[in-house]
């Protein structure tokens, strides 16, 4: 067990446009994360940005709400289209709208819940926290609990809670010997709907993506890439 | 031992204890254990590291050619008018120092306006580390290796820091931001010119110890007033740790201490004061009369 779960460069970095790491670094990262998510299930045309706390209290002037945009646009925490991408939403035909929100007194005072909505009628809601320095945790995806940083290549199952899903999983990473970091499962109702994320030390090849989604009780599964 | 342990640390008096033991510095240990943690050669960490000393050298420089306002209308053109007095030949703090205030100024205004810089530890703490070492560069020769090696020296600690207690000042104010960035320059400082981990360690903890308590409470909730002038400001407060240290003074307290103290004093901080502009500083009368009608609150 290693002591500190921490990088040289998670306290010098990243590299950013600010005005604040937390704020609008952190920011852009929370919106790049749920951009993966949400680009690896369809094309989305609308989403809901609600702010809690401090992002609510102090985002105008730190730019989150454009850090956010940015980053669900996909663009890098570096990237200085960062000042115009409301503009660039426009532009691409996406519509933002924001809110504030209470999420509670657990939540981190920098939280975020994100909502994207499909033409398929269909939503995904994902709730994250900028938690220091740029540094990043998505808190809970469709209700599920998560823990989900970006520090390393994850994937993101969407899946029915059977025997043998972990075994199928993992038989397929070591096929393509994707060494596993972790793995978090969880589910609403025992055989019911349930959420995987596993994280590993190299990328997922595209090969091993289309494989896992033709196990039968796999819903959704989406790539997630490690964020600079 | 495990060979990936040797160089795992969790508090600075570990991290002290290895340096003694393998007679290496807290950039080498820092460097050994990013290998082993990242999986990334040792080589390919030190470039990136060297790409980020580039950009900060970057954000001093393009901060001290700011001349126009920043959008809030809080900042800019003060780093170019403090380096012209730093010149004049007749700055009270002499001709260095002054400059130093500079270029801590100069990477916060560019920050204001959207500029290119490296958050160190944040963003609104981002222009101590970076003053620190481009005026170590110019005034003492110290070449870039050295300074990136330096930086090595910061993380090293500000890990610690970021794990233990925070450096975020919307968990424990200004002191997790620039008390950290401080902290962590000090060190890098002494490092950088050829101090012992034990002498940087010292550095690290006078900067700390000197910055517990501070709040943020940024006026209309932007990263200017009071963080351009405390970036300029605690950059010449590193220095003087760093000097105090190599002077063979003992601060008394250990830097896990200071490191408890800090996050002891965070938790007991009121919201009103980390970072929500709800309170001190960013609801006085004049604050709220510069901020109406652009307040990002």
């Amino acid at each position: 067990m290693r002591a500190m779960n921490i990088s040289a460069f998670d306290v010098i970095g990243p590299a950013m446009v600010g005005p604040s790491s937390s704020h609008t670094a952190g920011a852009v990262r929370l919106g790049l994360l749920a951009h993966h998510i949400a680009r690896g299930i369809a094309p989305f045309a609308r989403v809901r940005i609600e702010l809690h706390g401090s992002f609510a209290a102090t985002g105008k002037g730190h730019a989150t709400d454009r850090g956010l945009v940015a980053g669900i646009l996909g663009l890098l925490p570096d990237d200085e289209r960062l000042k115009n991408s409301l503009q660039l939403a426009r532009n691409r035909g996406i519509g933002i709208e924001f809110r504030e929100v209470d999420l509670g007194t657990d939540a981190h005072p920098n939280s975020v819940r994100i909502t994207f909505f499909f033409a398929d009628g269909e939503t995904l809601v994902i709730q994250g926290a900028s938690i220091g320095g740029g540094n990043v945790q998505l808190c809970r995806i469709d209700g599920f609990e998560t823990n989900l940083t970006g520090t390393l290549d994850s994937l993101v199952c969407w899946h029915m809670d059977r025997p043998g899903f972990l075994a199928h999983v993992t038989g397929l990473l070591a096929c393509v010997e994707a060494n596993i970091a972790t793995i978090l499962t969880a589910r609403k109702m025992r055989g019911n709907d349930a959420f995987t994320i596993i994280k590993t030390d190299s990328p997922i090849p595209d090969d091993c993506l289309s494989v896992l989604l033709r196990i039968p009780f796999v819903r959704q599964s989406v790539r997630i890439p490690k964020i600079s | 031992m495990n060979d990936s342990l040797v160089y795992d640390y969790e508090t600075t008096a570990e991290m002290l204890a290895i340096c003694e033991r393998e007679s290496i510095s807290i950039s080498e240990l820092t460097q050994r254990r990013e290998a082993i943690f990242s999986g990334i050669s040792r080589e390919e960490n030190f470039e990136k590291m060297r790409g980020h000393f580039r950009t900060m050298r970057q954000s001093v420089r393009r901060g001290l050619e700011i001349v126009s306002s920043s959008p809030s209308g809080l900042s800019g053109g003060d780093a170019k008018k403090i380096l012209e007095y730093a010149n004049s030949g007749n700055a009270l703090l002499g001709v260095d120092l002054t400059r130093l205030v500079a270029y801590g100024y100069a990477v916060l205004e560019t920050n204001a306006q959207f500029g290119k810089i490296v958050a160190t530890p944040t963003a609104g703490s981002a222009g101590i580390v970076p003053a620190c070492l481009t005026l170590l560069e110019e005034t003492r020769g110290i070449d870039e290796n050295t300074l990136t090696n330096a930086l090595f020296t910061a993380s090293g600690i500000g890990m610690v820091i970021a794990d233990k207690a925070f450096i975020a000042g919307a968990q424990g104010g200004c002191q997790a931001e620039v008390g950290s960035a401080s902290c962590i320059a000090a060190a890098a400082i002494v490092e950088a010119l050829g101090g012992t981990p034990r002498q940087a360690c010292a550095a690290a903890t006078f900067a700390l110890i000197n910055t517990l308590g501070l709040v943020c409470d940024p006026i209309g909730g932007f990263v200017e007033v009071p963080c351009v002038s405390r970036n300029g400001m605690f950059a010449v407060h590193s220095y003087l740790a760093a000097g105090l240290a190599l002077a063979g003074i003992c601060p008394r307290v250990t830097l896990d201490d200071a490191i408890f103290a800090m996050r002891d004093i965070g938790r007991r901080m009121p919201a009103e004061l980390r970072e929500t502009s709800k309170g001190g500083l960013a609801i006085s009368p004049s604050a709220c009369a510069r901020c109406r009608g652009t307040s990002a609150s």
